[in-house]
């Protein structure tokens, strides 16, 4: 028996663990495109971006405990190029590695912008803390969760740094029209500038080109668009890929509809039960429960069950706390201080906090259990 | 069976708290009390799902 896992981060890496947890003794081939052992990508914007920050990206697990505790073959700065869900194999720098079980597990690419740098690897992460050790006057492009962290380090160092987003309001997707301004907000009492509704023309040396013509000058030039998940290597396969972004459709258990390939992460659409619909989300905690559920169902498919997490993400900008549960897609939104809930019918399906670090799981409890409005209501108004 | 939190470590992301609310939950500080110490065998696999789920591993049962 062979268990093969593509994408060797974070959701890759879980599928490892959980696989050895189940008692798993059979082969295990982790592949992954960067040269890297896996590392973690939230504090690449956090915590490394600050002065007095980690130096080095460390990864979760040292190569020996890779090889020798978890028993796992390493093929690294290899990607996959191809896939035959007939065969059953994973073509790998040229050489065909066969699986009875595979994880797919590619996560997904930061989009560019010419003349813009992207944050998403460790080697990006480096460049732009050193651009921000050298002071650089930054503009970032995209007011989302990456970006808003890109200027809330800049800001902790006391560095100038401009925010463009094509929007009106940022994040509305992500958390919603109030929500989005309501978190704009932060932005403003940092000291960030924040230029909504502002398309940019291109990036040169001069700085980042507006529609209107003016020109922000800029040492450093973020662009925080969003990532398309990895799946080149899947075209043709047979694998169904989503029509408007390729990500790997799969339906609740992760099966990504050929025998024994199941797909976790960034990469993949998962049918989800409680919000009607495939989501793919991009959020740490989903691709850690995923890849640990994609191996366990890749190895016993007899034991797939369908997953209902509630999704989960939090991002950190100027020391606060931004935590969202749920799905921000409501037919009433209500704010209360620093909490938002969101509506749909007479349940709760959505909260967002800032700084409420003793409610959300509260919340996300809550919506996984089909919680009525008016209770959650009442909760946010006496916690 | 205890459970032992790094409350140093501990970066109050609550998903401890979301895997086993019986056991964990994030304090007004924004770290983790462990709200019992001492749990029952019968109880192994929801803490290891709880220990496991920690982004900085700030947990561990011994
Ligand atoms: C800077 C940053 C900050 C973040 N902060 C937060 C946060 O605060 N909160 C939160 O909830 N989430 C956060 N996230 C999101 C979270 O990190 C991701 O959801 C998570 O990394 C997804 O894991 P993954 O394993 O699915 O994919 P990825 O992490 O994208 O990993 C996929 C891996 O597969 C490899 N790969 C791609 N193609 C191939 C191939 N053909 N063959 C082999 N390998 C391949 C890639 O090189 C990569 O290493 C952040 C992300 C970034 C980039
Ligand atoms: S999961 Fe880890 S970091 Fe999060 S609250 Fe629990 S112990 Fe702290």
């Amino acid at each position: 028996m062979t268990l093969v896992v593509v994408g060797a981060s974070l959701a890759g890496l879980r599928a490892v663990e959980a696989a050895r947890r189940t008692g798993y003794r059979g082969r295990v081939v982790l592949v992954g495109a960067e040269e890297h052992l896996p590392y973690d990508r939230p504090p690449l914007s956090k915590a490394f971006l600050a002065t007095g920050g980690p130096v080095a990206v460390e990864p979760f697990h040292s190569e020996e405990v890779l090889r020798e505790v978890l028993g796992v073959e390493l093929m690294l700065g290899a990607p996959a190029e191809g896939l035959d869900i007939g065969a059953r194999e994973v073509t790998v720098a040229g050489t065909a590695v066969r699986y009875d079980a595979l994880v797919i597990a590619t996560g997904a690419t930061a989009r560019t912008l010419p003349g813009a740098r992207t944050l998403r690897t460790a080697e990006d992460a480096v460049a732009v803390r050193a651009a921000l050790d050298r002071g650089a006057r930054t503009v970032v492009i995209g007011a989302g969760f990456i970006g808003s962290e890109v200027a809330s380090a800049a800001r902790a160092r006391g560095l100038p740094v401009t925010i463009v987003e094509a929007a009106a309001v940022p994040l509305a997707r992500a958390v919603g029209e109030t929500a989005g301004a309501a978190l704009a907000g932060l932005h403003h009492e940092a000291g960030t500038e924040l230029r909504l509704g502002t398309e940019v023309t291109g990036v040169t040396e001069d700085g980042v080109h507006l529609a209107g013509g003016e020109v922000l000058p800029a040492d450093l030039v973020v662009a925080g668009i969003g990532a398309v998940p990895a799946t080149g290597w899947l075209e043709g396969s047979g694998l169904v890929l989503h029509e408007r972004d390729r990500g790997v459709v799969c339906d609740a258990t992760l099966s990504a509809g050929a025998p024994g390939v199941y797909a976790a992460g960034d990469v993949a659409h998962v049918a989800n039960p409680l919000f009607d619909g495939h989501l793919r989300l991009e959020h740490w905690t989903n691709a850690a429960e995923q890849g640990a559920a994609a191996a366990r169902h890749a190895l016993d498919p007899a034991s797939a069950r369908p997953l209902e997490a509630v999704p989960y993400f939090w991002s950190d900008w100027y020391g606060h706390r931004i935590q969202f549960v749920g799905t921000p897609v409501a037919d009433e939104v209500v704010t209360a201080g620093d909490t938002t809930l969101y509506r749909r019918g007479d349940r709760l399906v959505g909260a967002l906090t800032v700084d409420r670090p003793r409610e959300i799981m509260k919340h996300r409890r809550r919506i996984a259990t089909g919680a009525a409005w008016a209770d959650a209501l009442a909760f946010a108004g006496t916690a | 069976m205890r459970i032992e939190a790094d409350r140093g470590k501990c970066d109050g992301l609550g998903m401890c708290e979301a895997m086993a609310p019986d056991f964990f939950e994030v304090g007004e500080d924004g770290t983790v009390v462990v709200l019992d110490e001492r749990p029952g065998e019968e109880h192994r696999q929801d803490l290891a799902a709880a220990v496991d789920a920690c982004p900085v591993l700030a947990l561990k049962l011994t």
